[in-house]
């Protein structure tokens, strides 16, 4: 068989359905295969676009997402979602070509050495340099991206061995990695540690991140501090991992999560982190954060562990094996509920005082917050939303409260602008009954717009709710507020006309630019057939708040 | 229950303390043998910030594996995280952090020293005291290759720098493990 056929013989073995992708010189051989395979291919119009969508796909389903590019700048065009992948721990597998490999090394024509490139940002990655490691490699390639600590795998494959004869089997289950052992179960006894030190506890806070959505323990985890009155937080890639609005959520911390969230942590004597790595988002500055707690840190990877804030109880292990156990062991110890009466009142006080809230319009101009609001009213808070990053995302993060795991798909980590719409499309593709809404920047969505061809030509039914406010509306916040009002490079004038640039793609073209009227743009826009862009044209220059300044402590919070 | 009863874990008593040792580290990888590794790992190190002090790469009994040595400076650098980070990459099979007086470690230098005649005496003398062994001679300058502990390499560099170090090359440690006086 040809080992090109046989790679499309090793991702059906692994459950692939779906690919996205760019064909060019170096992985013709893979096209040809693709011709006949049983895969369906999602032409991206942009190899960055072709990594974003397997990552929504991924994101949506917690499936391994697949995308293919050619070698060089087809490759060196996925960068960005391998490391967005990387950043975010988000199971993918990307496919490149490779030149010939008489021509390695040569400077050969679109020759990049996309290895060596990669390397800082992926989990792992292969050169295939025999054609008979092409299937093994797939099957290793899918174990690595979707165990343990998920991420990003490259197999970079040249031309030439992509085309030779070779005997293929399909693998026999899971590889034998001698390197490779992800831990899956927590150790008991400093589960049992945990759960007294938790029982013991006068102010906790649970912390949770996107871990738990990676380990599907969204259930487990919300057991857990329901065992309790716990009351939890979550950060901007958690969003989902607890039944939001909830008595015992206090809302998203971070930068732009709740002050109540940030003073909790704030004065907390015991933080319990579930899957979430202390990212300088979340501490602010890291010397004064949390000065008052001990740490539980349970996470999958033990390097996450005491990396960035010490943990005095460091838990490796899966959160779904090891929140249930934890909640077990909490239980059996029957803390006395009283003993979090105070704290209750605290945080109480918090809420009342710091609720989060916008002044709204007195004319019919729409506040980016309003348009959050509407989002979450016309889809019943049940859509899958992918956005872009900026205010609107923050916006979104703060004010459409996610129930559910896998319905807020954003990019937290490497904060790449642009990744909503193809984000989009995968998720779609990967849920085609759901509803699925891009809430996008302007700023974002130019930089991919040529991706609205591929949901046109595909005929994938996204709507892309454009929040447009003319500015890179972050950077504009940030140089209005630390730089002295110096705008720069930060409008985006008049360019594009979105309706017409929509309808030019072959999409639906609308416009709301009336706050009374945008529940009904957004219905509209939701029922009608085929892909819709709805330009919201919001308040120009308005802030997110709260926010703690880039380096301040939460304490420090501002607006 | 109440709260603070002596069976639960006092919130007081859990300390945590600064990762660093303050001691050199000696670090033995088992690698896969495939190409790109020590690239890895030398990414790795770049772009977390460790600093490798010194780095010895060779064939082990087993062709499929080969041997990472490498020293830390523990003060500096926490060295539970660099394993952890290290155990990450896939090709990594086995990482020893081996306690100094657990293991044998043997550096190899090669010195390029100045020696007139009026000085050459003393500096065989060197040589003597130190098992080196004189490997080149020319009319202005000896070839000595020294083999220990990279302290004594360091004790020889700083005894025949006077004489003029024309050139020094050192192998960076290698070792392994001593054996149980049982084994």
């Amino acid at each position: 068989m040809r080992a090109a056929d046989a790679m499309c013989e090793a991702l059906k073995a692994e459950g692939v359905e779906h690919v996205f992708g760019i064909p060019g010189g170096a992985n013709l051989p893979t096209y040809d295969a693709l011709y006949d395979a049983d895969l369906i291919h999602i032409q991206a119009r942009h190899e960055q676009g072709a990594g974003h969508a397997a990552e929504g796909y991924a994101k949506a389903s917690g499936r391994v997402g697949v995308a293919f590019a050619t070698s060089g700048p087809g490759a060196t065009n996925l960068v960005t979602a391998i490391a967005d992948a990387m950043m975010d721990s988000v199971p993918t597998v990307f496919i490149t070509g490779q030149v010939r490999t008489d021509l390695i090394g040569t400077d050969g024509f679109q020759e990049a050495d996309v290895t060596g490139i990669t390397m800082p940002v992926v989990k792992h990655s292969f050169l295939v340099t025999d054609p008979r490691q092409i299937p093994a490699y797939i099957n290793q390639a899918f174990h690595i991206a979707s165990t343990g600590r998920p991420g990003p795998v490259l197999v970079d494959v040249p031309q030439d061995l992509s085309r030779a004869d070779i005997e293929y089997a399909p693998a026999q289950g899971p590889p034998d990695l001698p390197g490779y052992k992800p831990p899956t179960e927590g150790n008991l006894k400093q589960i049992r540690i945990a759960a007294k030190a938790l029982a013991n506890a006068r102010r906790p806070v649970i912390y949770g991140g996107g871990g738990i959505v990676n380990a599907n323990a969204s259930e487990e985890f919300r057991d857990f501090c329901l065992s309790d009155r716990l009351p939890v937080t979550l950060t901007v890639m958690g969003l989902g991992a607890f039944p939001a609005p909830h008595e015992q959520w206090l809302g998203m911390l971070g930068m732009h999560g709740t002050r109540t969230a940030n003073y909790a942590m704030d004065n907390a004597d015991l933080i319990v982190a579930v899957g979430a790595r202390f990212d300088d988002r979340i501490t602010g500055k890291l010397a004064e954060f949390a000065p008052r707690a001990k740490f539980v840190h349970i996470d999958i990877d033990p390097a996450e562990i005491s990396k960035n804030v010490p943990a005095h109880i460091p838990i490796v292990g899966d959160a779904g094996d090891v929140l249930p156990k934890l909640a077990r062991e909490y239980e059996r110890l029957k803390a006395d509920p009283e003993r979090l009466d105070a704290w209750w009142k605290q945080i109480r006080a918090w809420q009342e005082e710091y609720p989060l809230g916008y002044e709204d319009s007195e004319d019919s101009e729409i506040k980016p917050q309003r348009m959050i609001e509407a989002l979450y009213k016309v889809t019943e808070g049940d859509a899958i939303i992918t956005s872009d990053v900026g205010q609107h995302q923050m916006w979104c993060a703060q004010y459409y409260n996610f129930s559910k795991p896998r319905r807020w798909i954003n990019s937290g980590g490497l904060g790449t602008m642009g990744f909503g719409l193809p984000a989009a499309i995968g998720a779609k593709v990967a849920k085609p009954d759901e509803t699925v809404v891009c809430l996008a920047g302007d700023g974002s969505l130019v930089m991919v717009c040529q991706e609205f061809a591929t949901a046109a030509v595909h005929e994938i039914p996204v709507k892309v709710f454009l929040m447009n406010n003319g500015y890179m509306g972050m950077v504009r916040q940030w140089q209005e507020l630390f730089w002295d009002g110096r705008y720069k490079s930060v409008e985006m004038g008049d360019s594009p006309d979105w309706v017409k640039l929509a309808e030019a793609f072959g999409w639906t073209g609308m416009r709301c630019t009336d706050k009374n009227e945008i529940e009904d743009a957004m219905q509209t826009a939701l029922q009608a057939e085929g892909p819709v862009l709805l330009d919201v044209q919001v308040t120009k220059t308005e802030n997110c708040y709260p926010m703690i300044p880039a380096g301040a402590a939460a304490r420090d919070m501002v607006g | 229950m109440e709260a603070g009863t002596p069976e639960l874990i006092k919130l007081e008593d859990l300390q945590v303390g600064s990762g660093l040792t303050g001691r050199k580290h000696i670090l033995s990888l088992l690698v896969e043998n495939k190409p790109g590794v020590l690239a890895r790992i030398a990414g790795l190190f770049a772009r977390r910030g460790f600093n490798i002090d010194t780095l010895a790469v060779g064939p082990t009994e087993d062709p499929d594996v080969s041997r990472i040595t490498m020293t830390l400076d523990g003060a500096v650098h926490p060295i539970d995280q660099v394993t952890k980070q290290l155990h990450k990459l896939v090709n990594v099979i086995k990482i020893r952090d081996m306690e100094p007086d657990q293991a044998v470690s043997r550096e190899m230098a090669l010195f390029r020293v100045q020696a007139a005649v009026e000085s050459r005496a003393e500096i065989i003398q060197f040589a003597d005291i130190f098992r080196a062994k004189i490997v080149d001679v020319s009319r202005r300058a000896l070839i000595i290759e020294v083999t220990g502990s990279n302290e004594k390499i360091d004790a020889f560099e700083r005894m025949v720098r006077p004489h003029g170090l024309i050139e020094m090359a050192r192998t960076g440690e290698v070792a392994i493990t001593r054996s149980r006086p049982d084994q």
